[in-house]
Order: C-alpha cells, then structure tokens, then sequence
C-alpha cells in the first residue's frame, strides 16, 4: 500500500500546485521566484511561498503602495533616524543612509559573528548595535520596533539573490544543525519540517497551500494576523501546530534552523515585506 | 459505577495489537456511532481528517485537503478491523514516514506538548466512532 500511496498520485483531484505568474515589483523589479537548488538540496526547484497564495493576495505584493508590510518598513525607516540611548546616537550616525550602507547587506544572513561565536541574524545584529554602540536596551523579542527595523533593512535587498556563506566560522556545524531538526518529527502529530514543506508543498492542507517554507519574505505581512511577522515566530508557530513545545526565539535550535532554511532559499530573491495570507 | 465498567473494557494504547495490518476487535468492547463519528472526522480539534483528506459525504463542510486520497468508497476498499489499525497507528500501515499522525498510538514525535503527553489524539471511543463512520462510505 505505502508504495502506491505516496504523495502526488491522487489522478481525481485536481491540485492547486504553484502558480506560473511572475513576480514583478513596480513593473521594475524582476524578482527571482523559481531557481534551481542549490548543491545537496534535496528538490530540484526552489520555489518562493509567493507561487502559492491566490491571485489577490499575490497581487497586493506587485505594487509597493499596496503592500500592507510597506507601513511597517516606512516605521522601520523612522527608527533608523531616531537617536536613542546614552551615546546620543541613531543607526544613520553611523551607516547613513540605509539604501546604501544596507544594500544587499540583509540577503546574505545569518552571518557568522566572531564575538559571541554563533550565527547571528538581522534582529540580533540589530541588539548588537543597540547596546554596544547606542547604549540603548536590546529589543525584546518581536517587541518595539523589532519587526519594523527588521523589515526595513531586509527591503534595502528586495530583489537581491539570498546567499549565505557557509565557509564563514563554523556555519557548517549550524546548518548540518538545522538539517537534523528540519527533519525530526516533533509533537503529538509526529510531523517535521519536511513532511510538510518537502513532501507535501503544493498541496492543500484543509484551507492551507503548502509552500516550500521559504525565509525569503521575511518578516512577511500575514492578512491573517494583520501586522508583520518574524521568522522564529513563524517557525514557533509551525512547530506549535505539530502539538510539541516550542523552542525560544533566538535560541541556538532556532538560530540554526534559520541557517538552513535560509539557505533551503539560496537564490530567490529577498522579497521583505512579503505578503502572505 | 457505569464509567468505572466501560474504562476497564477499553484497551490501553500500548496493548493495540496489530495483526496482519488489522485490529479486529473494537477498543472500548462496543460498536461506535457513526453520527459521532461523521462529527469527530471534521472537527477540527479532534481528527481533523478534512484537513488532509476529502470526501463526498461532507461536501458541506469548506475546505477539504489533498494531502492524502479522497475517501469516498473508503469502506469498500477496506474492512473494519483494517480501519481500525489505519487509525490506531498509520506508521504500522502505510509506511514510518507517512504524514498522517497515529490517532490512538504513544510512538509519537519528540517534544510533545507538556499537556499531551502521555496522552492520544482520538480516544479508544472516538477511533471506534470514526470507524463506523468510514464503514458507511460505500460507492
Ligand atoms: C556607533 C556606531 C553604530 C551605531 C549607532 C549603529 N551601528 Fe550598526 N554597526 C556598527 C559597526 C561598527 C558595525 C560592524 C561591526 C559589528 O558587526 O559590530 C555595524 C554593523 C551593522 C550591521 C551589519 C552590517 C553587515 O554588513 O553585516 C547592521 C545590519 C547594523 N549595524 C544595523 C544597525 C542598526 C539597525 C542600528 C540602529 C538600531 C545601528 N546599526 C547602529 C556601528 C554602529
Ligand atoms: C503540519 C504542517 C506543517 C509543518 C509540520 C510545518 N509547517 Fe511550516 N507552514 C505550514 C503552513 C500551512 C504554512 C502556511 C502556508 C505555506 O506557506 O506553506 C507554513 C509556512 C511556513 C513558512 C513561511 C513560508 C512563506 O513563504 O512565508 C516557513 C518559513 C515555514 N513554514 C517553516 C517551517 C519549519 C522550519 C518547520 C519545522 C520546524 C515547519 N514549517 C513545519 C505547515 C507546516
Ligand atoms: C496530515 C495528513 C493526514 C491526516 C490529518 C489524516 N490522514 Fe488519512 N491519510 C493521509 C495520507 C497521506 C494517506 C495515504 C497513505 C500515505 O501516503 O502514507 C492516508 C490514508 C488514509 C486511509 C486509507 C485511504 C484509502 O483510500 O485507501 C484512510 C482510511 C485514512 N487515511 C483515514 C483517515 C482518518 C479517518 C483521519 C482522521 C481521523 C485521517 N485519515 C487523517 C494523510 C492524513
């Protein structure tokens, strides 16, 4: 029976699969939705979580000034400007403007950082810089401007091909890390990662489409939920919905699930803020 | 004093025994409801079934998935005691890699929420129920 059984043999129904639409921002931006994997990636095609959302809500992420997620990045841009903390300074003191100085920078994290020894993403760079160079509070997790910060550093890469450099530090021990927890099964249900996000994507679970489980959009606007949400709530969320505990933000299981998620996307473009439903 | 007798009569989730990839005898020792059944199939705190399989007989019910076969006919295509052990333990059936969760088993995933250990998706009665359910659909 398991022969027969496997995924994508059910001839009566008819799948919803990916759709065949490109992805143009602003008729001006061509973005890298569909790519070949990478080397030792287990499917043949990366696909973004774009492809699968319907029609209206693939739409409102063409046009920048329907993008739900744009309110976010323009707060994102204010934060960028604003001094805080004892040193009297804001980000801009130091990087300037931010379509320069953050060009393509966003596209290639997690980055390995020597000084605590461990990969380190957009919000935690972002903590780094608060308390060393500003004097400030480190942001709580998803708290104050976290999400907005995030977000606007990541759209200075919209466009850009994501990339990580596994040779920086010890990536590699991280990523062969985050491939071990991508496929343990977790929860009541028993499901991983890639019983979803591998075997299934392109299918309908009750009223979901199954993507690939891209970071490529992150943070990305969720209609459902209305506001910007991170990539370690995302995957708090999908590890939630197997009925098992939840590891913390940031901690060292998500910090290497994120190196090897990101990297499952190597290719695709940097699409924050993302719209997804 | 009534539920004391009928808990004795249902069989623990660690003594399922699988035989031949069938269970035959009912868990609680009587037949389901397949009204209850046809209930605890959609909802979906409990099977949750729609969200990976379809079937004709709750087409009033939004969204069904595609992730596993639609189940029309599925009744014919399998006796009772065989969807017994589907439910009990799909790993047993289909293959250790199967997406559809065990719903009366304790070989479950790592970390399982605190609240649930221990604990199955589906009672012995609800699997009994979903069974009877699933005996109806006949093509
Ligand atoms: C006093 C100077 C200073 C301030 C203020 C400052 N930074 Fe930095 N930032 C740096 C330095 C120096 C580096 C590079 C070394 C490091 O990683 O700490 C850096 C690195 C970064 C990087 C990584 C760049 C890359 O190429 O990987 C990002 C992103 C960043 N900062 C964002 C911010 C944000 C957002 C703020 C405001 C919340 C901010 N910085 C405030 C000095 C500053
Ligand atoms: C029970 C099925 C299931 C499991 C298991 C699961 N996910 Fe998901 N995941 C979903 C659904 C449904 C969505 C929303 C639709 C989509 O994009 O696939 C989603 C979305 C995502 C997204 C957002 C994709 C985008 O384009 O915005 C990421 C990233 C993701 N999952 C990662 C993971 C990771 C990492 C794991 C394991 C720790 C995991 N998922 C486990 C069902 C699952
Ligand atoms: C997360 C997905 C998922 C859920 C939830 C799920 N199933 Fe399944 N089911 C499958 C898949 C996939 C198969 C096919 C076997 C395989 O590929 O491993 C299957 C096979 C079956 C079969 C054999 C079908 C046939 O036509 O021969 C039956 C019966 C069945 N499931 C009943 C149920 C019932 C009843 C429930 C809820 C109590 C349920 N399933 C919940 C995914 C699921």
């Amino acid at each position: 029976m398991a022969a027969i059984m496997s995924g994508g043999m059910w001839a009566s129904v008819v799948l919803a699969g990916p759709s065949d639409d490109k992805l143009v921002i602003d008729e001006q931006i061509e973005m890298t939705t569909r790519t070949a994997a990478p080397e030792g990636h287990p499917l043949d095609e990366v696909i973004s979580g774009w492809h699968y959302r319907t029609p209206e809500t693939r739409a409102l992420e063409t046009d920048t000034f329907q993008n739900p997620g744009m309110l976010a990045v323009e707060e994102g841009a204010q934060i960028w400007e604003t001094v805080e903390g004892t040193e009297g300074k804001s980000c801009a003191t130091c990087h300037g403007d931010a379509s320069e100085s953050m060009a393509g920078v966003g596209a290639n994290y997690p980055k390995w950082d020597e000084d605590s020894g461990k990969p380190i993403n957009i919000e935690l760079q972002i903590n780094k810089c608060r308390v060393e160079n500003m004097g400030a509070e480190p942001y709580k997790f998803d708290k104050d401007g976290q999400k907005p910060l995030t977000a606007f550093i990541k759209h200075q890469s919209l466009g850009q091909p994501v990339a990580l450099d596994l040779s920086q530090g010890d990536m590699q021990t991280w990523w062969d890390k985050g491939k071990d927890l991508y496929y343990r099964r977790t929860g009541q249900l028993n499901l991983s990662c890639a019983t979803c996000h591998e075997d299934y994507n392109g299918y309908r679970i009750r009223a979901d489409h199954l993507s690939q489980g891209n970071a490529n959009g992150f943070p990305t606007y969720r209609l459902k939920q209305g506001a910007l949400v991170s990539i370690h709530n995302r995957f708090r969320g999908c590890i939630r919905d197997t009925r098992a505990e939840y590891p913390a933000a940031f901690s060292d299981d998500l910090m290497a699930l994120e190196v090897y998620v990101t990297w499952r996307g190597s290719g695709l473009s940097v699409e924050t803020p993302a719209v997804r439903q | 004093l009534a539920s004391t007798a009928f808990a004795a009569s249902v069989v623990a989730p660690g003594d399922v025994a699988i035989e031949d990839g069938a269970v035959s005898k009912s868990l609680t020792g009587a037949p389901g409801d397949a009204a209850e059944g046809r209930k605890t199939f959609a909802d979906r705190k409990l099977g949750n079934c729609l969200a990976c399989h379809a079937v004709t007989d709750q087409s009033e019910q939004l969204f069904h998935g595609e992730v596993g076969p639609p189940l029309d006919g599925v009744g014919d295509r399998w006796s009772e005691a065989e969807l017994r052990a589907i439910l009990v333990n799909s790993k047993a059936i289909f293959s250790e890699d199967t997406i559809m969760p065990g719903f009366y088993t304790l070989d479950v995933g790592v970390d399982v929420r605190e609240d649930l250990v221990g604990k199955t998706i589906l009672t012995a009665e609800q699997v009994e129920d979903v069974v009877a359910y699933l005996i109806t659909l006949k093509e």
